[in-house]
């Protein structure tokens, strides 16, 4: 040390601030071909070895990370004097880089002061003996595909390279293997996320055999629990939960999306699949139903429904995290940095960050009807039903008493007749009019042939549709607008109200004729429906046309229907004329037009007419026509016509209309790619800020991660194929680290989202790559890969008894079985098991267990909490309702998530909140009570049944020092419940031995 | 210490056996919301090691949020000018290209609907609705040019609670447990209690994000049961609970000799503390031997709850060592008559914030408890009038300009700081982001907000994300 204006710290401090693990590991940003293969090698390995040259990747590029980086490393917005210090081949003065370090000038050294961010004396001398030896660069190991390596024949690799690790680090003794209670309960928990019953844990047990434990295994593995248990850990991933979040965090239904991910892991569908189907199963040639609803996983995002917002900055919201799930997910890479700024650290640019949204961006985000099971067949027999129907109709014309059924058929065809004759005089010949040419604001107008216009895309609060037309042969003397149902619009439209409203409604505001500058006056207006959504102010057509843009027409209380306005002009468009018609659309929440269509006539304008009617178009057209002009099943139409909307036969008719919907299967929301004329652009936002978008940037990934002489992903799917090639070096290793860390509690990277350079380097670097390839070697099946760590002697050992070496070593070197409280659902859903009530049922919509009163009351509205019914409050945690402004409370004490953003790892936290739920919580009464009254009707002595309650809950028997605890508390209260509830809150019941 | 420690850093082995200290001191200096699991830091954080960069003048912090966003036009900043131009537009050049929630840019511009006063020595201005406030008058800082980046209340409240507008960030309650650790051992550190209708923001506002969980607030509810089950479950006798948590711990020490897991002694020392908090909990809450004078000082029914019942709940939770406590009002989105909306939320908080204040300096607790008034926006200058929503008289949300104001734990009392322009829309005078407010806040409590960080995700993250500055026109 030179003197003590030198920037150094106590080591002891500097360790905390910087740990020892965090403190090695590297990246540079090298072109595969210039790093070679054994400098690759080396780095990978560099974790382990002590050489005297430190290694780039072990020690030097976390100091350098750490303290230069921010100023001298990937982003050159903040480079300072041009130095780059994260790249080799930067023409770097080292020499002047150790004495600007090492300066007695504050003026000079560096790191500035002022960055607050010293250098150790030792870590001075790591960077000199790395200068002094050649200042040479590694590749960081993430960005380097795994590499193979050998392993002895007949050894367990997982074994093998565990206790290699032990070995250098000089621990010579590991606990020896579990006794198989303990295996057996920890191997249940783990697999499907249930302790053993005592026959299930005594029958392994009993099992003598050689290959029972393996057995064992594959028999949990072809469990259908095993799903529900694995699909909890990846819903924390895809921050699914069962409301909109934010504000009014109303209902939303996406379960399906998590059934399908229990079904998938269930069935073990290989992981490259499963990503492909969650990111981009819409884009699969002849996707399936179950391929769209995978798509969810992307859906999974907030939306705000809070009214007054701008729809466009949420869902600019939605992208962002969408960006940054993935990273986290697939790459383990903190993307998110790179929004506002190229990454300080990891080698993603600003632009790459923008790249990356933009192979998601192209979508809309439609709610998807699964197709029921026998759709077709069902449909056909209710429109079978409905002709039949549709026949008797006539014959069920009221009649006055006594008359007979002959009759009724009769007085329907005078009324009939009547009809016609009255419809006749008031028909209006209407012709659809196909716009020369539409355009709005931010949606997409599609010319979808007679004149029907569909608009796609983004909708904002204050839609503008234009619309330019040539009049015909004839002058226009009324425009017609029909607003029409469709099965892609929000629950069929015909608007696209999609929050905060009526889904489905639209708001129009102004509806404004124009030819060149001058708008046409409108005379008069009417509407076949109209009903606010807020309040019980009017809204009509008349309202569109006031000049007003705060009121206007919607249809509120029949979405999913066609609605029809009439505008009649105060003065024609003179045949062949030119005109345009603007519409305004919008409230406090985006609400426009998704399919419409604008007719026009020259019939004379009187006071009332021509007027809005309910009567369809085609319907219209033909009493426009003289009668003998009309074919036979022409007439039929007509006919039908008039006996569907009789008000004398509404409840026959009421009957039809319902066996003519289509057969409705359950809706859940999915991701649709947008056609390729109406792609969306993505822009680099300066700032991360949604309202600073700069230059376009077309979907691309950041180089480092993609080999240079190839070109990237163009889409999608494209870029869902390229997060699990062979290509990638990240996602197998990510994928297999995630699993690692749920069977042993600490990933061999502990910082299991982030590989980049701030993560933690891998403590076992061979050992991740082993498992990330034999990940890829088994078509990514993660049954196999699950199987392979289960197996494992490392996995069977037992936990490390007080005093004994194992019990020192640090615990991810694994000399003892690490053990862990279970996750806040596997708590609740063991408590379930071990009192015999557990509903295995499977699937299906959320259900609510109970909970204390008052844990939802402080969310907007204060909505109550009513718990479900039967069997539905014991189902499995996994089908719990999730609701994000108020998770389930039990959940949230023990560390769950709340759904609002992609959780990689749950903290497993030990509080006075957990020990009340436990003892005090209703949901534990109430199953502490069924488990006590159960125990109570068990035959034998006290002595046994509370030997049988501890194994149901614990597995192993008690001591006799336990049991006679236990008796003694039961001869007290003799209450077996209070019994029950004592055994349910030992930390053995909540841990995983 | 050094100040800059991330406190995920040390490992809990290398707590325990390097630095001395054993589990049963940890549990018995333990917090209620902290926890041994994963990391020592939280042991670091315990009462025994304040870990503050400098001396902090606040050692408590209370704040009074009015969710909805109160109408500083018809509370705080006067201006006579609105009713000059009652019922025309604003000039376009003064509204720019601002987005509203409601209403169009070129909506009417609307007078203020109440009288305002000078009070005390310090001639504070304030509206006609605020005459407790006036009382305390010269114990306050009036700040009217605070300003914000979000229009919408959920992310708005976020904002203000933990300095980013999308849920996942730790709140301002769970970053000071983080750096300061707790001073109550048989109560939460953090407390939210909720006294209007439903919250905007949930549970995000009070969410530690990715600090360890145990930093979350614990919500107080108004019911029997502050804490979730806190009470022991009708039908079991008071005896069956004792053994309960006897026999409990007793069969996890002898778990503890035969397994040799630290988290084991933690659960034992939860099950202690869960134990005392039944106890201490409802001790609490009993405001039975509260005198009159001050009961009637808050205009509280000790049965009812209420803000004033939680106002004065907050002075006693700052006397028993509980650090932050959220009461929040909800109930103050005044998009139609700002008039009515305005007088009964100062007659449901008015009284009650002004006591807490009188008598915090009456308790000797003001000089070190921060207590904080505000809402997350202000209301425009402009009126809110929409037939199709029968709304009329109200106003929309304004993030431009709003008024907070601060009193004791450091703040400069008796001042009113910043300036808006005539109309009431842009700041005139000593712009306040919020995350000045925070940084404020965080200075106040001895923390650079700068320097509170923690390491999540590959980067240093802290309350004030990469903005604020303290404003030392604040601090006294």
């Amino acid at each position: 040390m030179k003197s003590l204006l030198l920037p150094t710290v106590p080591e002891s401090i500097a360790a905390d601030r910087h740990p020892a693990w965090r403190d090695s590991g590297s990246w540079a940003l090298l072109p595969l071909s210039v790093c070679g293969l054994a400098m690759c090698l080396s780095g990978i390995a560099g974790a382990d070895e002590g050489v005297t040259a430190p290694g780039y990747n072990s020690e030097v590029r976390a100091i350098l990370s750490n303290h230069c980086f921010r100023c001298h490393g990937p982003d050159d917005k903040e480079r300072k004097a041009k130095l780059r210090l994260d790249v080799p081949g930067h023409d770097v003065d080292f020499a002047e880089v150790l004495s600007r370090i090492t300066s007695d000038d504050v003026d000079e050294l560096m790191p500035p002061l002022e960055a607050n961010k010293p250098l150790t004396a030792k870590q001075i001398d790591t960077l000199r003996r790395w200068i002094d030896a050649g200042a040479r660069y590694e590749q960081h190991w993430a960005y380097v595909p795994p590499v193979g390596a050998t392993i002895p024949e007949r050894a367990s690799a997982i074994d093998y390279f565990i206790g290699r690790k032990l070995q250098t680090a000089g621990i010579e003794t590991t606990a020896p293997p579990a006794d198989p209670l303990t295996l057996v309960r920890r191997v249940y928990l783990d697999l499907i996320g249930l302790p053993p019953t005592p026959e299930e844990a005594d029958t392994f047990v009993n099992d003598t055999s050689d290959n029972a434990y393996a057995q064992l295994v594959d028999q949990l593995l072809a469990s259908q629990h095993y799903g529900e248990r694995w699909a909890r850990r990846w819903l924390d991933l895809a921050r699914y939960a069962d409301t909109n979040g934010y504000e009014k965090d109303r209902d939303r239904n996406i379960w399906p999306y998590r059934d399908w991910v229990i079904r998938a892991i269930n069935e073990d569908m290989p992981f490259d699949q499963f990503t492909i189907e969650q990111i981009a199963g819409d884009m699969l040639p002849d996707a399936t139903p179950s391929q769209h609803v995978a798509t969810g996983f992307h859906r999974n995002t907030m939306l705000n429904e809070e009214g007054g917002i701008d729809p466009l900055e949420f869902r600019f919201h939605a992208m962002t995290d969408r960006v940054a799930t993935t990273g986290t997910t697939w790459l383990g890479l903190t993307i998110s940095c790179a929004q506002c700024h190229t990454h300080k650290y990891d080698p993603i640019t600003h632009s790459d960050y923008y790249g990356m949204m933009a192979y998601l961006n192209n979508t809309d985000e439609p709610d998807y009807r699964i197709p029921a099971p026998n759709t077709r067949s069902r449909s056909a027999d209710n429109a079978a039903k409905a002709e039949q129907l549709l026949a008797e109709l006539p014959d069920r014309w009221p009649l006055p008493d006594g008359d007979s059924a002959k009759a009724a058929a009769g007085l329907a065809d005078a009324a009939f007749q009547s009809w016609l004759q009255t419809q006749r005089e008031s028909a209006i010949d209407w012709s659809p009019m196909e716009p020369d040419k539409t355009t709005a604001n931010h949606p997409y107008l599609v010319h979808e042939g007679e004149g029907i216009i569909f608009a796609g895309g983004d909708t904002s609060k204050h839609d503008i549709y234009s619309l330019s037309f040539t009049a015909g042969d004839q002058p226009i003397t009324a425009l017609r607008l029909e607003a029409l149902p469709d099965e892609r619009l929000p629950d069929r439209g015909p608007g696209t109200t999609f929050y905060e409203g009526r889904k489905g409604d639209f708001y129009l505001t102004e509806f404004i004729p124009s030819i060149g500058d001058r708008s046409l006056a409108i005379a008069h207006s009417s509407e076949t429906y109209a009903q606010n959504r807020f309040g019980n102010n009017p809204v009509s057509a008349r309202l569109a046309t006031d000049g007003d843009i705060q009121t206007g027409w919607s249809v509120a209380g029949r979405v999913g229907e066609r609605h029809v306005a009439v505008f009649v002009l105060a003065e024609p468009v003179p045949a062949g004329q030119s005109f345009a018609i603007e519409m305004h659309f919008g409230r406090h929440y985006a609400s426009s037009l998704g399919k419409f269509r604008i007719s026009s006539t020259a019939a004379p304008a009187g006071e009332s007419s021509p007027s809005a009617s309910e009567l369809p178009a085609d319907i219209a057209a033909l009493l426009a026509r003289p009668a003998e002009s009309l074919t036979k099943p022409e007439m039929a139409k007509l006919r039908e016509e008039f006996l569907m909307q009789a008000p004398e036969l509404k409840e026959q008719a009421d009957r039809i209309r319902q066996l003519r919907e289509p057969v409705a299967g359950t809706l859940t929301m999915v991701m649709r790619e947008r056609p390729s004329e109406h792609s969306r652009p993505t822009f680099r936002h300066n700032r991360g800020e949604y309202l600073s978008p700069r230059e376009e940037v077309s979907p691309h990934l950041p180089e480092a991660l993609y080999p240079a002489d190839q070109s990237p992903p163009t889409d999608r799917l494209g870029f869902a194929r390229w997060l699990v090639s062979r290509d990638n070096p990240l996602t197998a290793r990510v994928i297999a680290n995630r699993q690692w860390a749920a069977f042993f509690g600490t990933g061999i990277v502990q910082t299991q989202d982030d590989f980049g350079m701030q993560g933690t380097p891998p403590t076992h670097p061979e050992l991740l790559d082993w498992l990330a390839l034999y990940l890829m070697d088994h078509d990514w099946s993660m049954k196999a890969l699950h199987r392979e760590i289960v197996l494992s002697e490392a996995y069977r050992r037992a936990t490390a008894s007080p005093g004994t070496p194992a019990a020192n070593a640090p615990r991810e070197f694994l000399a003892s079985f690490p053990r862990t409280r279970l996750e806040a659902e596997i708590i609740r859903d063991s408590a379930l098991r071990a009192a015999g009530i557990l509903d295995t049922a499977m699937f299906g919509a959320p259900v609510r267990p109970p909970q204390p009163g008052g844990v939802t009351e402080v969310a907007y509205g204060s909505p109550k909490w009513t718990p479900s019914d039967g069997g539905n409050r014991f189902r499995r945690s996994v089908y719990t309702y999730q609701k994000r402004t108020a998770p389930f409370a039990m959940f949230t004490t023990f560390d769950g998530g709340s759904g609002e953003s992609c959780l990689a790892k749950r903290d497993i936290s030990n509080t006075p909140l957990q020990a009340l739920t436990l003892m005090n919580d209703p949901m534990f009464i109430e199953i502490a009570e069924k488990f006590g009254s159960a125990l109570a009707g068990e035959p034998g002595s006290d002595r046994d049944r509370i030997r049988l309650a501890f194994r149901r809950v614990l597995t192993r028997p008690p001591s006799e020092s336990e049991l006679t605890r236990l008796l003694d508390f039961h001869e007290k209260h003799r209450d077996w419940p209070a019994l029950a509830r004592v055994l349910l809150n030992l930390d053995e019941a909540i841990s995983k031995p | 210490m050094n100040p800059n420690i991330s406190p995920n850093t040390v490992s809990r082995r290398h707590f325990l056996r390097d630095c001395g200290i054993g589990l049963g001191k940890i549990a018995a200096a333990g917090l209620l919301t902290d926890s041994l699991a994963g990391s020592a830091a939280r042991a670091a954080a315990a009462h025994a090691m304040p870990r503050s960069h400098f001396p902090g003048r606040a050692k408590a912090v209370i704040h009074l949020f009015m969710a909805g966003a109160p109408s500083q036009l018809e509370l705080f900043d006067p201006k006579p000018m609105l009713t000059k131009l009652e019922g025309k537009p604003l000039p376009k050049s003064v509204i720019g290209d601002q987005r509203y929630a409601f209403i169009q840019p070129d909506a009417a511009v609307m007078g203020p609907r109440f009288s305002f006063q000078r009070h005390g020595q310090s001639g504070a201005v304030l509206g006609s609705p605020l005459q407790h406030l006036g009382k305390v008058a010269d114990e306050i800082c009036l700040i009217r040019s605070v300003n914000t980046s979000q229009f919408n209340h959920a992310p708005a409240q976020i904002f203000f609670n933990t300095g980013f507008s999308q849920p996942g960030r730790p709140s301002m309650g769970s970053w000071v447990l983080y750096g300061l650790g707790s001073e109550t051992r048989d109560l939460p550190a953090f407390v939210v209690m909720s006294t209007g209708s439903g919250l905007s923001g949930g549970a995000a506002l009070w969410s530690s994000g990715f600090l360890p969980t145990t930093y979350t607030g614990v919500r107080f509810r108004n019911g029997r049961d502050p804490i979730l089950n806190v009470s022991t479950p009708a039908g079991i006798s008071d005896a069956i609970q004792t053994d309960s948590y006897q026999l409990i711990n007793a069969l996890n020490r002898e778990r503890l000799g035969a397994v040799a897991d630290p988290e084991i002694s933690t659960r034992i020392a939860s099950f202690e503390m869960a134990s005392r908090l039944q106890t201490s909990a409802p001790e609490l809450m009993d405001l039975s031997r509260e005198p009159k004078e001050t009961l009637e000082l808050y205009g509280c029914d000790p049965e009812k709850p209420s803000f004033a019942r939680a106002c004065l709940l907050a002075r006693r939770m700052v006397e028993r060592g509980v650090r932050f406590i959220n009461i929040y009002h909800e109930g103050w989105d005044a998009h139609s008559d700002v008039k009515g909306n305005v007088e009964s939320n100062c007659r449901a908080t008015d009284q009650a914030s002004a006591a807490l204040v009188a008598d915090l300096r009456r308790t000797g607790l003001l000089d070190e408890t921060l207590v904080i008034w505000g809402g997350e926006f202000g209301r425009t200058p402009m009126v809110e009038t929409n037939p199709a929503l029968g709304r009329s008289q109200g106003r929309d949300h304004h993030p431009q300009a709003f008024t907070m104001w601060m009193a004791g734990g450091g703040i400069r009392p008796g001042v009113t700081i910043g300036a808006t322009d005539d109309f009431g829309f842009h700041i005139a005078e000593s712009p306040i982001h919020v995350h000045d407010i925070q940084a404020t806040i965080m200075h106040t409590l001895g923390f650079d907000h700068e320097r509170l960080t923690y390491f999540h995700a590959g980067r240093d993250y802290r309350l004030t994300d990469v903005h604020g500055n303290v404003m030392h026109q604040l601090l006294s």
